[in-house]
């Protein structure tokens, strides 16, 4: 399918059903039971789910296949941002143009950060990216602020010159983002009895982008240009020896990856008309690159699973309050209660930090290869209990 | 003419903590090999060994005060420290107020220990793993480290004052003056890494990890445990890295995430020093102090708007594109 | 996971075919049956308070979840009932609003934008919440009044300081009770020049963001109005931990005031900095050298420790002022958390109430019937004397304290002295004051 092998046809196919059906599979619970906490199924964290997806996919084109480490990749997810927000200020609130240029001017971006960066290796490299992205969150944070509106972050305002569009709506508000007239943020409830699903304009087109970013990624790892990489990557003098230059590609990769950055930048802001200074902080680059090791560096899936998780947690994790614990607990006796609450407490709502990072460390010791290397762990283990049951060994990555 | 020599005090002082840690960064990276996220946690918690000696120090017991109320109109409960009582009040009140000085005997056996748990409980299990692998670990563990510190003692900084005694400035020439406690934290600094060299160059223990630094596997096959040394080295690079914790308490008050404000900065010292190499990262971090203090005088930030957010990035990436190893790095080490 | 997939598509088949007619358009949607945006159907209503959990600003942030706790407790009947009973409106009566029990949902901040709209889009998009508030910094402040106008929600402003709040960037669904950067300026230049003199040079550090230049704008344009000079302003970096480099300079500056404009762990830093130099105990032009941290708070304070002894600043409210409100306030949070609540603590309570007491005498939880309530409401009892949410701006206009590093703290919580209370008129400045002007409210969205 679509110049893969079936391993890869497999795998994009899951994908595309995990995704398409993300609203059922994230919302497993009554909406009224106290389990509900932990439904994910709501527009704004699907779409973050997506997004930052996105972003790890590209990141992992970088790292995953030729090893260089960038610590400054939040910088051109940032400047993707500030090029949509923009867009959507001067030219118009149709949400293509928009992420066009912040694919544009990201991809820019990282062509100049990566041709003065990849002079260097190793950690003199991630050092390199790491000044680039602080300086340019310095910057957007003060110096700039006539063009990024520092510390705020750049909104829509009702007095935008936008050209092709109104600048307010009829009723005084600020035009929506759309594609082609389809609003980012329609969407429409589905009730089956308890359960409650949403389905939303803006996480599907969300979805079908990552969907097209994450073939191409494949496309691009089984590509003799993705090879070429992986060579960089085990040895690079070997590489020079036989007179390849691994120059050119290694910054072909750079870029491609700021180009992902730079999409899902420009979608974030698409989803949501803000772009913020802290996107480019090296905490947000960092995330990255816990997103890519947790879910498993160089594989298809992984960065995709580690940028969920991390997601999950602080979104759903940090709204844990102690209300809630009680509400869990009540059917304890009170003694005992208030014992679980204490106990739990120390890792949820303020605490969620906490378990973050806990989980890091549980995850990076007893499964090296990351949570790519739990599934298949697991998936090993239904293997060998059925060996007849074919469809278990699916979720298991390409690489 | 002043406002550079204040300048240049400045830089030295602030050159004085970012080579402090990133002392004990090289350390790590070039006897073990590891990418230690979590030193500035560690120097995170040398500054809080202080908070917590000075609490210690302030446990006290309470009496009720008729003749005053509380906020809520109840009798006023007066707190009186446990020192105080056992040495009277004069002593006692000497001894809270060199808490900090005193802090230093009581972070050093906790920071070697720190030292010798992390090593051995855990990065252990991770020499022979990729770096990213090291990178999510240590960061995993200095957000717990961090996490454990404001559950106790809040999100708010909290003030370790120094003595009395080192408090105030000093007379440095007729028109100069500067904070004495700075001047102590400077020739600290230097006693320190002066400490650290000797022991390194002149004992025979220094001169094998020095030799297990540069051949690793060499100094193995010659019969010596070189596992054991590292071990110690790791507890040593803790506890320079509590200490400069502990030090600098009175400059700036700890708060839980000042190992996090230093962590970043820290790793580009080391980087701009030249990996492996020790005079490396300390000249990196007081070379880079004096610039940024510079950047931040009005006549600077004048001429180019902005230079004081950016300084240290900018000098980082100057050097490593005309050094291709930083100042004195050698050849090979995380290349 | 696969075989999870096909036991609940087996659910959903069955489901979808009753499910179908029931499928409905929701708030965000251009039409919706409700009127406005999640609309309380059952017999509760909730209201989500989002607050820094994490960062710099937790522990802030934890007093503020206190004081919203609170809120609810009294809302809903419970405890001793707090400033209901003082506050001049007797439209709350205990029974929660409108007869629907308050029940609420927080979310972490982070003191981050991104963070901060992400954890309030939750709060609406899964929890149902019908308005938003919180937050300890006017960043985030100004990131979700955007959002909450664009999902069509009351925002009611928890700390928030920058004069942008309610100028360039106010927003229709949005509401501010604290004060900022200007009162701040008008209550204390007078005070300042009555205790220093009129004949001041000062020297500004300002935190380098939008806050920082707002404060600084309206401290500067206060005190020359007084006939201080205004020497230099030197602009610094968020995240700046060591001033001293930018403290050093202002020793031979020929300045005698050093003004602060900075918050949290930046005004921790540079006031113990600039007192480690010596410059309290300096003498210049013949008069003593003074510090001025403008915007003061409790918790910075106790970070602060003894270095904030006698130095001057202003503040929204402090737990010693001796009205029936304040009183009524400190006594039931002291009992229930052992300590006064902080100035951010208050804020939010305060905002809780006035949100509550405004959709009770709408009778509409509708943000439009709401935000018409609150245009224009005057109210007393509230801990900050007369005041009136101006229906131009959504600003409160209130009296503002101007406060005192306490020389003799009897207690941990006992560091600042109210110095004196500024009245409102002496605060109060035209909706278009040229330090407010270039925004609009826009109109109120319903979210429908």
């Amino acid at each position: 399918m679509f110049g893969l092998d079936k391993k890869d046809s497999t795998l994009l196919l899951i994908v595309a059903l995990l995704t398409m059906l993300a609203p059922f599979i994230l919302n497993p619970f009554p909406t009224d039971s106290g389990l509900a906490q932990f439904n994910a199924g709501y527009p704004d964290l699907m779409q973050r789910f997506v997004i930052f997806g996105i972003f790890a996919i590209g990141f992992n084109i970088l790292f995953g296949l030729t090893g260089y480490l960038s610590f400054g990749h939040a910088a051109f997810l940032g400047v993707g941002s500030y090029s949509a927000v923009w867009m959507f200020k001067l030219l118009s609130m149709n949400i293509l143009p928009a992420i066009l240029l912040s694919v544009v001017i990201a991809g820019l971006f990282a062509l100049v950060i990566g041709f003065v960066s990849l002079r260097r290796t190793g950690i003199y490299f991630s050092i390199l990216t790491l000044a680039f992205a602080q300086m340019s969150f310095a910057l957007a944070y003060s110096v700039l602020t006539p063009l990024t509106n520092g510390e705020t972050g750049l909104q829509l305002t009702l007095d935008d010159p936008r050209i092709l569009g109104a600048s307010a709506t009829a009723d005084g508000s600020i035009p929506v983002t759309n594609l082609f007239g389809l609003e980012m943020r329609a969407a429409t409830d589905m009730v089956v009895g308890p359960w409650s699903f949403t389905f939303s304009v803006g996480y599907y087109v969300c979805a079908v982008v990552m969907l097209i970013s994450f073939y191409l990624a494949i496309r691009i790892f089984r590509s003799p240009f993705g090879m070429m990489l992986r060579a960089i990557k085990s040895n690079q003098q070997r590489l020079n020896y036989t007179g390849l230059n691994p120059k050119p590609y290694t910054l072909a990769a750079f870029v491609i990856s700021g180009m992902y950055a730079g999409l899902a930048g420009g979608l974030m802001a698409a989803m949501d008309p803000l772009a913020g200074a802290e996107r480019m902080q090296w905490t947000a680059s960092g995330e990255v690159v816990l997103m890519t090791i947790l879910g498993g560096a160089g594989t298809l899936i992984g960065p995709v699973l580690g940028a969920g998780a991390i997601k999950y947690m602080e979104n759903i994790f940090s709204k844990i309050n102690d209300n809630v614990l009680h509400g869990w607990f009540a059917f304890l006796p009170d003694g005992i209660e208030d014992f679980v609450v204490f106990v739990i407490h120390p890792f949820v709502g303020k605490g969620w930090h906490l378990t973050l990072g806990i989980i890091f460390m549980l995850v990076v010791t007893f499964l090296p290869g990351g949570l790519v290397e739990g599934g298949q762990r697991i998936a090993r283990f239904f293997n060998r209990k059925k060996a007849d049951d074919p469809k278990s060994a699916s979720t298991e990555p390409a690489e | 003419m002043d406002a550079i020599i204040l300048q240049v005090l400045n830089g030295l002082d602030k050159g004085s903590a970012y080579a402090l840690i990133a002392l004990g960064l090289t350390l790590i990276f070039g006897t073990l090999g590891v990418v230690n996220f979590a030193h500035g946690a560690l120097f995170m918690i040398g500054a809080f060994c202080s908070v917590t000696l000075q609490r210690i120090l302030n446990l006290s017991f309470e009496t009720v005060d008729p003749t005053r109320t509380d906020f809520l109109g109840n009798p006023l409960k007066v707190k009186t420290p446990y020192v105080e009582s056992w040495f009277g009040p004069e002593m006692g009140s000497t001894i809270i107020d060199w808490s900090v000085p005193l802090a230093i005997l009581f972070a050093i056996p906790i920071m070697i220990l720190i030292g010798f748990v992390m090593e051995r409980g855990l990065i252990k299990h991770f020499y022979k793993r990729p770096h990213a692998d090291q990178i999510l670990v240590t960061f995993g563990l200095a957000i717990v480290l961090q996490e454990v510190i404001k559950y106790f003692y809040g999100a708010n900084p909290i003030q370790t004052p120094a003595p009395e005694a080192l408090t105030g400035v000093a007379q440095l020439t007729s028109t100069i003056v500067y904070p004495i406690w700075r001047i102590v934290y400077f020739c600290f600094a230097v006693a320190i890494i002066g400490a650290v060299f000797a022991f390194l160059q002149f004992t025979t223990f220094g001169m094998v990890v020095r030799a297990g630094m540069a051949d690793r596997e060499t100094v193995g096959l010659l019969g010596i445990d070189i596992d054991k040394r590292f071990t110690l080295m790791f507890g040593l690079a803790a506890a320079v890295a509590g200490l400069a914790g502990v030090m600098y308490g009175p400059i700036n008050a700890p708060n839980y995430h000042m190992g996090m404000d230093f962590l970043v900065l820290s790793f580009v010292v080391v980087v701009v020093g030249g990996m492996g190499s020790l005079p490396g990262a300390v000249a990196a971090g007081f070379l880079l102090g004096i610039l940024e203090s510079f950047a931040s005088m009005k006549e600077v930030i004048t001429l180019v708007p902005g230079i004081n957010q950016i300084i240290i990035y900018l000098v980082a990436i100057v050097i490593l594109l005309t050094r291709p190893r930083g100042l004195m790095g050698r050849k090979g080490v995380m290349e | 996971m696969s075989k999870l997939n096909v036991t609940r598509r087996g659910v959903i088949k069955t489901g979808a075919v009753a499910g179908a007619g029931l499928a409905l358009p929701t708030y965000l949607s251009a039409a919706s049956h409700s009127g406005y945006t999640n609309a309380p159907t059952g017999s509760t209503v909730t209201l989500g308070f989002n607050v820094p959990q994490t960062g710099p600003y937790a522990d802030e942030g934890a007093d503020e979840l206190r004081a919203y706790e609170l809120a609810v407790e009294h809302l809903n009947g419970g405890g001793d009932g707090g400033m209901l009973s003082t506050f001049s409106s007797k439209a709350l009566d205990g029974t929660g609003i409108l007869g629907k029990k308050v029940e609420y949902v927080t979310g972490d901040t982070q003191t981050k934008s991104d963070a901060a709209r992400a954890s309030a889009k939750s709060m609406i998009e899964k929890d149902g919440a019908i308005m938003i508030t919180g937050g300890s910094s006017s960043g985030v402040a100004i990131a979700v009044q955007g959002l909450c106008q664009e999902a069509g929600v009351i925002f009611m402003a928890g700390l928030t300081h920058s004069n942008d709040t309610t100028g360039k960037d106010k927003k229709a669904n949005g509401f501010r009770h604290f004060f900022n950067g200007y009162m701040s300026g008008a209550a204390l230049a007078p005070v300042l020049a009555k205790m220093y003199g009129n004949d001041r040079k000062a020297y500004h550090l300002t935190a380098d963001y939008t806050w920082g230049w707002t404060q600084q704008e309206s401290i500067a344009a206060a005190t020359e109005a007084l006939g201080w000079e205004t020497v230099n302003n030197v602009l610094t970096p968020l995240a700046a931990t060591d001033f001293s480099s930018y403290i050093a300079p202002v020793l031979n500056s020929g300045a005698d005031v050093l003004v602060l404009n900075h918050y949290g762990g930046n005004m921790v830093n540079s006031l113990t900095n600039a007192v480690q130099f010596g410059l309290r105990e300096k003498v210049v032009n013949g008069k003593d050298f003074e510090i001025v941290v403008p915007l003061y708070s409790r918790l910075m304070a106790k970070g602060a420790g003894a270095n904030v002894k006698g130095i001057f600043g202003s503040t929204n409210w402090h737990w010693s002022l001796q009205d029936e409100g304040s009183k009524a306030f400190v006594k039931s949070f002291g009992t229930k958390y052992g300590f006064p609540p902080s100035q951010a603590a208050h804020t939010c309570y305060v905002q809780t109430l006035l949100y509550a007491d405004a959709a009770q005498r709408a009778g509409s939880f509708n943000p439009c019937a709401i935000a018409e309530a609150l245009e224009g409401f005057e109210f007393d009892g509230l801990g900050n004397g007369p005041t009136l949410y101006r229906a131009e701006d959504h600003q409160c206009f209130k009296d503002v304290l101007v406060v005192k590093g306490k020389d003799n703290p009897t207690s941990e919580f006992d560091l600042l002295e109210i110095v004196e209370v500024t009245p409102r008129a002496q605060v109060e400045y035209a909706p278009d004051h040229p330090m407010f002007a270039g925004g609009s409210l826009g109109s109120c969205n319903p979210g429908a």
